[in-house]
């Protein structure tokens, strides 16, 4: 490591550091902490986040429920055209947000069979906030079953058969065999679909809109005063910042160092 | 830090320089003019023939570009859909004189096939309306409008608001989509979706003429070709280009 090559690798790393660490000091470096404190008493940003918070609590609640029994079929069971699911599963992972936008309102848009069959049965979709959730659940599910499928195909095959063996059904297995094993890996999973969520923006304006209080998530809120109040703009962000740490934290602590490379 | 950001400055200009060569403009300064997204169509069509510069166009909400400006991100010309922030960034010194080129007209754009047919409808309960926000200027020119109703007419047709939208593009999209009844636009804009959208005039005593404003920015890098490209917003072929797409002499 000694000579020109550790000295190569210590700028490139001292400028990767700078790169990304500068822009998150600079939204706390902006304005002092008590203009950023008293910017979120603004109603609006209140209504952002705890729209946020229900919208992305409801998302993540859809996601596990679906995607853990989903993920754990995908992983134990081997069939011809899986690794095709797999794939399918995951594209939403790497759409541009705004192609998720518009493939939403293709799909599911008020101008669709299937959008007009929602509203018929009383499911307001767009500019609504159950649009908000179907589309942090669309960008966010990929996070979640990716982990997910790895976390059940890492449990040991021996121990679901040593379960089926002593007598616990499938159900059983997999609700007390399966899920407990995998649980570090479930939980990183969920902690990513999280912070997806929370940071979903261009998709939610082009499906759902922007409206306080019923569309306009911390993500839009904070776009909506770029312009006209900059201060609020930064505080939003920070808190945002702030929540993502936590995410990240929680993640490494769970999954413990590698758990980010991972 | 200062020599990385030194370094950082150094290639992005390396990198403009290249893509002049690139495009095969000879010795052509390249300008970044930073528009109001309803001249979208407009000035996509005029500027690459506007003779004296390669022209790089990017499109936002007045407010956003203002506020970019505001922050140091380099354009040459700012177009505003209003006077109001070209003349706030002339004040601070961000922007040179600037001049009034081109009108608008708002007018209340509904699907073709919709329900709503007048003013009057969007006062009804159940109808949903989709406007620009506050600050955008088609959201300010919105917000003046009503007030003419009067308030209690203008809190009626307010309560009907659905979304909030960033830019002029966000409402329409919503509206040739069917996720709104009506909303209000410039007449710029209805024309540009062929047919997928009806204007419905609005009366002249609600003042909907919105006036649009333009300056050379202060840290332009070419300030000659810039001053020329607002010379052709006034009388050249990016002028006419507006004029044929549904704008007003100032």
């Amino acid at each position: 490591m000694s000579g020109w090559f550790g000295v190569l690798l210590a700028v490139a790393l001292a400028a990767a550091l700078t790169f990304l660490t500068l822009p998150v000091v600079a939204i706390f470096a902006q304005q002092p902490p008590g203009d950023l404190v008293s910017a979120l008493g603004e109603e609006g940003a209140l209504d952002a986040l705890w729209l946020s918070l229900r919208t992305t609590a409801a998302a993540v609640l859809l996601i596990l429920v679906v995607g853990t029994p989903a993920a754990y079929l995908l992983a134990t069971r081997r069939f011809r055209g899986r690794a095709g699911l797999v794939t399918l599963i995951e594209l939403p992972l790497v759409l541009p947000p705004a192609v998720a936008g518009i493939a939403l309102l293709a799909a599911v848009g008020p101008s669709t069979l299937l959008g007009r069959a929602a509203q018929d049965a009383g499911l307001q979709l767009t500019l609504a906030t159950a649009g908000v959730v179907v589309a942090l659940t669309f960008v966010a599910a990929p996070f979640y079953l990716r982990q997910a499928i790895a976390a059940f195909e890492a449990v040991d095959a021996t121990l679901l058969d040593a379960s089926r063996t002593l007598g616990a059904s499938p159900a059983r297995t997999f609700a007390r065999v399966a899920i407990p094993t995998a649980l570090p890996g479930l939980v990183a999973g969920t902690a990513l679909a999280l912070g997806r969520a929370l940071g979903e923006f261009g998709a939610t304006l082009m499906f759902a809109g922007s409206f306080q209080g019923v569309t306009q998530t911390v993500p839009l809120a904070i776009y909506d005063r770029f312009a006209t109040d900059f201060t609020a703009a930064l505080a939003l962000s920070a808190v945002l910042v702030a929540v993502s740490a936590a995410i990240l934290l929680s993640v490494k602590l769970v999954r413990g160092p590698d758990a980010v490379a991972r | 830090m200062r020599r990385l950001f030194a370094l950082v400055a150094l290639l992005a200009v390396a990198g403009c320089g290249d893509d002049a060569t690139v495009s095969g403009d000879g010795g052509k300064p390249q300008i970044v003019v930073s528009a109001a997204s309803s001249m979208k169509e407009a000035l996509t069509a005029c500027a690459p023939n506007f003779p004296d510069a390669g022209v790089r166009l990017q499109f936002a909400g007045s407010d956003e570009l203002a506020a970019q400006i505001r922050q140091g991100v380099p354009v040459d010309v700012f177009a505003a859909a209003n006077t109001k922030l070209p003349d706030a960034l002339a004040q601070e010194g961000k922007l040179g004189e600037p001049v009034t080129f081109a009108t608008n007209r708002l007018v209340l754009a509904v699907p073709a096939d919709g329900k709503v047919d007048s003013l009057r409808a969007l006062e009804r309960p159940g109808v949903t309306l989709v406007v620009g926000a506050e600050g955008v200027p088609v959201g300010d020119y919105t917000r003046a409008v009503l007030a003419h109703l009067g308030p209690d007419r203008s809190k009626a047709v307010l309560a009907n608001v659905r979304s909030n939208e960033p830019d002029v593009k966000g409402i329409v999209g919503k509206l040739t989509q069917g996720a709104a009844d009506a909303g209000f636009v410039y007449a710029s804009d209805v024309k540009a979706t062929n047919g997928d959208l009806r204007a419905i005039e609005l009366p002249a005593e609600l003042k909907p003429t919105a006036t649009y404003g333009a300056g050379v920015v202060k840290a332009a890098k070419q300030p000659d070709a810039a001053e020329a490209f607002v010379d052709d917003l006034l009388a050249g072929g990016c002028h006419k280009a507006l004029l044929g797409a549904g704008f007003g002499e100032p």
